[in-house]
């Protein structure tokens, strides 16, 4: 650093040069820093802006928001809480006890749904409103996926990193055949689903040792790595409309299951690859020594590696926990009425006979996105100290 | 470990085989398919047979009836009438006389392709081949729909909108979330701040965003008003000028997920060695230099595949216009998911797979392409 302060403290620099040139290593010139934080100040402007004017919008009435901008509460504008009134409190059932009543139900459904998973989160009083119940719902549906999707990405991501598999290759062709029989056998011929698909798994398991002698070609860990991280390329729309049908088979539409069931999946590919990153990089020593000392695989798994990637692990649950509150596409299709999430309530306020009322609509939509810009700045955190920034770069 | 029946092997009973095995052994010998199992086997009945299960659907003509869904098999009749029938509009464009540019850019379009794969006949063997005769298929093809739609001064149809919102909302994005990023990289003050700022749209749910744009963006209510006035822009209306609507769409789009590109390229900035930078510095390199010289070749691998997830994740766009629009004015700022979405909307469930297909075999031949000739290509050289 001397010798580098020696260049650039030569005495007699003129002003151009003052403004120009850095004073020493590792800094900014005047000018370009000045200029460095008028960008990043214009861009904190246009990142926050539309965030404000969602803000303060929900605390206008009609008239504050049909006879022009008005930009500044209490100057502008006098802020009220009609909106915010108007969502919980117009509806003589969306009082305090009310409220608490939804709650207790949530936590008792929550344990239900372990139980039997198909019971159906549904509101105890009729006319709750309904503002609570699609935020209990998106609890109950993000909390639950979330959980699924992490558990068993992160199992297999270990599995992955840790253990070899050699599927044989005749195996996976012969079950490609075989549900592609049960698909044309179910729709053309008519035979019912349950029938086709237990008769070709027996078929599967019956066949699959004298067919897989036949190819001997094996695919590796890293094939199927690949697989499923490439499950991320497929469109949503491709599968939402099979699987519409397939849940309306079963029954099981518009019910907590579904979501949760189709959010994990949508999910299971992120979660693998970044949890594949983590275990890949831990140190194979400790659980070679716990293998010798007579650990079980799930105990090596749960006590000494699951503590090991702790950060990872938070950062990737905080990931999924946000995507799958945002999820929209699939609960259009599967979410038809009871099991209605925020994105799709707010999405149904749209169409209006009278218009939209932007104030009412703002106010949900803070509800909405609050516990989400909670969530991203506690991500935030991981982000900078770099936890989930490994997978980019392999 | 010193007394002698702590030593016997896990997994062997001591009592020999006529013991049965307990279960927590039984469970621990099959480990290895228990811990995968589960992830297979959702990805297999959830992603995998749904996606054969959609080939049905868009071969065949679907009929709500009383016991359930009616199957006509009609080949390829909904696939043909993206094409050539009545849809072509909606999907293609009005495909009419091509204009002269049209012309010349199809031209030259095929001449760049043709010459690509001459160079790569040296490069590759017969399976690669393949490969690259698809992507240059696609690419000769979207190549005339761009020659005869939007050059000729046609109205484009829901392919082109969706490849103008993957391929300049990505290069938008891209280009001002790495100059961010490279302005944070740099020794400021306060970049805890900026980056907590600056990270926070990402998260936001898209629904919100569609919402919160939609009256930003209003031209008589919004905030900006008083400057469409000043610049006497009053009587023209974003949402009815199809592309206007695009723009104002891709630019909300990029507001949301330039915080993505953002974060990853700021990692990768931080993790270039500060001392050649400085090494350079001190040899008088301008800052343009370095970065052309130094930074960037070494940033290089990480952006290519930041760029390909942003891709992928690109082609499913479908809440934005949903809000904002509903697609209009006519369907000029439908996406592909979108159109779909409406035709099943319309109970035309095979014309609704067909285009879910459609979308499945663009962005699967677009993403490889694009793995397979850039980003694999920047891997190898930075490994060696």
């Amino acid at each position: 650093m001397s010798e580098a302060s020696f260049r650039f403290e030569k005495s007699g620099r003129s002003i151009m040069e003052r403004m120009f040139e850095p004073p020493e290593v590792g800094r900014m010139s005047p000018v370009a820093s000045v200029v460095a934080y008028i960008l990043l100040a214009v861009w904190t402007i246009f990142v926050l802006f539309p965030i404000y004017w969602v803000i303060i919008t929900s605390f206008k009435d009609a008239a504050a928001v049909n006879q022009g901008p008005f930009y500044v509460p209490f100057l502008d504008f006098q802020p009220n809480l009609d909106a915010w009134r108007s969502q919980f409190n117009t509806d003589p059932y969306c009082d305090l006890p009310s409220v608490a009543r939804q709650a207790w139900l949530l936590v008792y459904n929550s344990f239900v749904f372990i139980v039997s998973p198909v019971v159906t989160l549904q509101p105890m009083e009729p006319q709750i409103c309904k503002t609570l119940l699609a935020f209990t719902n998106s609890i109950v549906v993000s909390v639950f996926s979330t959980a699924l999707c992490v558990a068993i990405g992160a199992m297999a991501a270990y599995a992955l990193a840790r253990i070899q598999y050699k599927p044989k290759f005749g195996n996976i062709l012969m079950f490609v055949a075989l549900t592609l029989l049960v698909i044309a056998v179910t729709s053309y011929a008519g035979v019912p689903w349950w029938l086709s698909s237990a008769v070709a798994l027996a078929l599967f398991f019956f066949l699959a040792r004298t067919i897989g002698r036949r190819f001997q070609a094996t695919v590796g860990n890293g094939d199927i790595l690949f697989w499923i991280i490439s499950q991320r390329i497929l469109p949503p729309i491709v599968v939402v409309i099979p699987v519409y049908m397939m849940f309306q088979a079963v029954g099981l539409l518009d019910t907590h299951l579904a979501l949760v069931v189709m959010y994990a999946v949508a999910n299971l590919p992120i979660v693998v690859w970044l949890m594949h990153d983590f275990f890949a990089n831990l140190p194979i020593e400790l659980e070679e020594s716990a293998q010798l000392d007579g650990a079980t695989r799930f105990g090596i798994f749960w006590d000494i590696v699951l503590p090991l990637t702790r950060p990872g692990l938070a950062a990737t649950t905080l990931l999924t926990l946000i995507l799958n509150w945002n999820e929209y596409l699939f609960a259009v299709f599967l979410a038809t009425a009871k099991v209605q999430t925020m994105p799709i309530m707010v999405a149904a306020k749209n169409a209006g006979e009278k218009g939209v009322f932007w104030w009412e609509m703002c106010a949900i939509i803070v509800v909405m996105i609050i516990p989400v810009i909670f969530m991203a700045i506690l991500l935030q955190r991981f982000i900078s100290r770099g936890v989930l920034l490994g997978a980019v770069k392999g | 470990m010193a007394s002698s029946d702590t030593l016997v092997q896990p997994g062997i009973s001591p009592a020999g085989l006529s013991q049965a095995e307990s279960w927590g052994e039984w469970f621990d010998r099959h480990a290895r398919t228990f811990f995968i199992a589960p992830a297979v086997t959702l990805i297999l009945i959830f992603a995998i047979f749904p996606t054969f299960y959609s080939i049905v659907f868009a071969l065949s003509r679907v009929r709500f009836t009383g016991e359930g869904l009616r199957f006509r098999f009609v080949w390829f009749q909904n696939f043909a009438k993206q094409f050539f029938g009545n849809d072509q509009v909606h999907f293609l464009g009005k495909v009419d006389q091509m204009s002269m540019f049209g012309m010349a850019f199809f031209a030259a379009a095929v001449a760049a392709v043709l010459w690509w794969l001459y160079r790569s006949l040296a490069i590759t063997n017969w399976i690669g081949m393949i490969g690259r005769l698809i992507s240059a298929a696609m690419a000769i093809f979207v190549a005339w729909i761009m020659g005869a739609t939007l050059l000729s001064g046609n109205p484009i149809g829901t392919l082109l909108t969706t490849l103008f919102y993957v391929f300049v909302g990505c290069a938008v994005q891209f280009a001002i979330g790495t100059g961010l990023a490279f302005l944070c990289s740099q020794p400021i003050a306060g970049k805890n701040f900026f980056r907590v700022i600056f990270f926070i749209p990402l998260m936001v749910t898209p629904l919100g965003v569609g919402y919160a744009m939609k009256m930003v963006a209003d031209m008589t209510k919004g905030p900006f008003e008083p400057i469409f006035a000043a610049l006497g822009l009053e009587n023209w209306v974003w949402s009815a000028s199809p592309w206007g609507a695009r723009f104002v769409m891709m630019i909300c789009d990029s507001w949301q997920w330039i915080p993505f590109i953002f974060i990853c390229m700021l990692a990768a900035l931080e993790n270039v060695p500060r001392d050649h930078v400085e090494a350079a510095q001190v040899d008088g390199a301008s800052s343009v230099q370095i970065f052309r010289e130094i930074t960037w070749p070494q940033i290089l691998p990480v952006a290519v595949t930041v760029l390909l997830i942003r891709m992928i994740e690109a082609f499913k766009i479908v809440d934005l216009p949903n809000i904002m629009t509903g697609g209009g004015p006519g369907s000029s700022t439908e996406s592909m998911t979108l159109h779909s979405v409406y035709v099943w909307r319309a109970n035309d469930i095979g014309t609704s797979a067909a285009i879910a297909y459609l979308l499945l075999i663009l962005t699967v031949v677009v993403c490889s392409s694009f793995f397979n000739y850039i980003v694999l290509g920047q891997l190898r050289k930075a490994k060696a």
